[in-house]
């Protein structure tokens, strides 16, 4: 069995049996904690707190113009590079060979040239991300191994990819090798550490905002 | 005015209830306290943080101290760890490969002065978290255990939790006190007083503070309520709202509070509980009551802002015009946390006063600083006073010569911090506002 062989079956198949269970596991344990019911009579009754609670998990995306002028450059930085991780996933045409292959789904990709800009971005990015966490003081309070390993681990995969699709160094198929094991070592860590707000943010979001409709609270 | 220093304190000693225990039990206990009441919204919470750290933007102690420690996030981080290590999903892996450490009695105390004197539970955090964590919730869930620890600052919060949790009051206000407060304010205001009635529709509650320092005030709440025209009375079985167990963490001073002041208002078959000018007390009785006592109240519980805004709605309060500017401070836990925020603002379109917003005002209003117990600790004077430079710009920016409040905690902290810094602002209350300036009508008698 050759490196690649590795990664395309067991380290793959593997990596995605963890990230499905572990967060089937992390999810359970929670949502299935013991539910109080809520007697206080609420302000914003019927389907207030649905819809507070989908509307929230779209408000969210933006932050309230108040906090805008004290919140742009980590805002931004976020934004750019979750556009840019989406744009590399869904545009790159070898992803959407994977996705096709897996799923049946396919759509035009994006030209190469694009893809080259938008990972060299996001990869310039995270990094600016990593030295901001280590030199911004609540940052640097707040951060923990799995921030750090979270960010390494999904600047891996960026950065494999760069070199994939330059085919800057070895065989290919070591590269390629390298850029699913990237990809499997982020799925591996994904449900246990910070990465699973992949999942989180939809319930958190969606918690608060049907919590403050059911108050008629500000969102 | 010069902007105070700041340095944050440890905390001088400990108050407790388990203070006799070892420290383990104590840990032990304030973990259990912490985790008791988990239900799934509380556990996502838990699990969302990205440490992006923007909620530290939206807290004034941060924003004017410019210390990373007051993150608010990071004011529940030793609790986030036992959650992790304890009664997580992973907390088995966690403890296997060691990646979160026992929290130990001398961390939690390191943390108290995070978790008391720099939170004003004020909930501008909530707003902000990119991941909808209601931080100010896990605050609260966090002085659950600290109080359960012996950890609440003693100076004076922890005393008069206690003495609320023995008394019912925080200040030791027996009933017979009350009503010969309450009448001798009748006879001093001129103005009927009711007291413990045995049938009113609607029954008013005060606030300690009020009792103590802005008695007008209640002379106030039964000249509208006569005015109002409806059958009230203030009940002595049921009349501190106060709640300083809420802020403090102690959920069975909380929960007694709270029953004493339902079985009044039951008793006499109330149809609304009106809440004084408070804050957290009408969280308290609003949203968590029913569940305290653990069925639906056969009442409503309407903050006098909202009962004001409601009378003069449907036309039983006429109220003069005033010809005045001014500003309003919305209180958090009314505004912000309850949805309440248009009441008041009905309230001064009706007297007709030139209403001036602050900037960030309404819902993302900042704290007055004195807010979730903060201006009952004494060692917290100098960073409340730092959080209070907000306040002051806020108001100023307005231009406006008064500031009305609806919430005596936010009176005694801008009148406090008035007095301080040498304002020419004039503080005063929308109740008192609105009891000034009642119009004459011609009732038909029956």
């Amino acid at each position: 069995m050759t490196l690649l062989d590795f990664a395309r079956g067991p380290a793959l198949y593997w990596s995605v049996l963890i990230l499905i269970g572990g967060l089937v596991w992390r999810l359970s344990g929670v949502l299935f904690l013991p539910f109080q019911r809520n007697l206080a009579t609420p302000r914003g009754g019927g389907i207030e707190p649905v819809y507070g609670a989908i509307s929230t998990i779209f408000s969210r995306m933006l932050p309230h113009r108040e906090f805008w002028h004290r919140t742009a450059v980590g805002g931004m930085l976020g934004y750019a590079f979750h556009i840019g991780l989406l744009v590399i996933v869904v545009g790159g045409a070898a992803h959407v060979a994977v996705i096709k292959s897996a799923t049946g789904l396919s759509w035009t990709p994006l030209p190469k040239g694009i893809i080259a800009l938008v990972s060299g971005m996001t990869f310039t990015v995270l990094i600016i991300v990593l030295i901001r966490r280590l030199m911004h003081p609540v940052l640097r309070l707040l951060s923990n191994f799995d921030d750090y390993a979270s960010l390494v681990l999904t600047i891996f995969p960026v950065l494999t990819g760069i070199l994939l699709a330059g085919e800057t160094f070895g065989s290919f198929g070591l590269l390629l090798a390298i850029h699913i094991l990237s990809v499997t070592a982020l799925m591996i860590w994904l449900p246990f550490g910070k990465l699973a707000h992949t999942v989180f943010v939809f319930f958190g979001r969606g918690a608060l905002g049907a919590n403050f409709a059911r108050k008629g609270a500000a969102k | 005015m010069s902007a105070p220093d700041a340095t944050p304190k440890r905390a001088s000693h400990r108050l407790a209830e388990t203070a006799h225990q070892n420290d383990s039990a104590r840990v032990k206990a304030g973990m259990r306290a912490f985790i008791s009441d988990f239900g799934p919204t509380a556990a996502i919470f838990m699990e969302a943080c990205v440490h992006c750290g923007q909620c530290a933007e939206a807290c004034q102690f941060y924003v004017e101290t410019g210390d990373p420690r007051y993150t608010p996030i990071h004011k529940i981080e030793p609790f986030k760890q036992a959650y992790e290590r304890e009664a997580g999903p992973f907390a088995l892996l966690f403890r296997a490969l060691g990646l979160a450490p026992r929290v130990t009695l001398e961390e939690l105390n390191q943390w108290q002065d995070l978790l008391y004197d720099s939170c004003n539970m004020c909930g501008r955090c909530s707003l902000i978290c990119p991941m909808g964590i209601d931080i100010a919730d896990l605050v609260e869930k966090a002085r659950h255990g600290m109080f359960e620890a012996g950890l609440v600052p003693p100076d004076y919060l922890g005393a008069i939790a206690e003495k609320e949790r023995s008394t019912g009051s925080p200040f030791e206000i027996t009933q017979e006190h009350f009503r010969q407060t309450l009448l001798e304010i009748g006879k001093k205001y001129g103005v009927e007083m009711h007291v413990d009635e045995e049938k009113a529709d609607v029954v008013p509650t005060v606030s300690s503070i009020d009792i103590k320092m802005f008695p007008a005030s209640m002379a106030a709440m039964a000249r509208v309520l006569n005015h109002i025209g409806v059958s009230w009375s203030f009940r002595t079985d049921g009349f501190d709202a106060d709640n300083v167990s809420l802020v403090a963490g102690d959920r069975k001073g909380q929960r007694a509070v709270t029953e004493a002041i339902v079985a009044a208002a039951i008793h006499c078959k109330a149809k609304t509980l009106i809440m004084p000018e408070c804050g957290h007390s009408y969280t308290e009785m609003r949203w968590e009551a029913a569940n305290s006592v653990g069925k639906r109240l056969p009442f409503r519980v309407l903050h006098i802002s909202e009962y004001l805004a409601e009378c003069i709605s449907d036309g039983s309060l006429k109220v003069n015009r005033v010809s005045q500017s001014c500003t309003f401070n919305d209180p958090c836990q009314i505004s912000r946390r309850s949805g309440a925020s248009a009441a008041p603002r009905a309230v001064l379109s009706a007297l007709g006063a030139d209403l001036r917003e602050m900037p960030d005002g309404g819902d993302m209003n900042w704290c007055c600083g004195g807010g979730g117990g903060v201006a009952l600790i004494g060692r917290a004077q100098a960073l409340r006073d730092k959080a209070f430079q907000i306040k002051m710009r806020q108001v100023e920016a307005t231009g406006a010569d008064t500031v009305y409040v609806s919430c005596s905690g936010c009176r005694q902290t801008l009148e406090h911090g008035g007095k301080k810094f040498q304002w020419n602002k004039t503080v005063g209350s929308l109740l008192e506002l609105v009891s000034d300036n009642l119009a004459t009508i011609e009732r038909v008698l029956p």
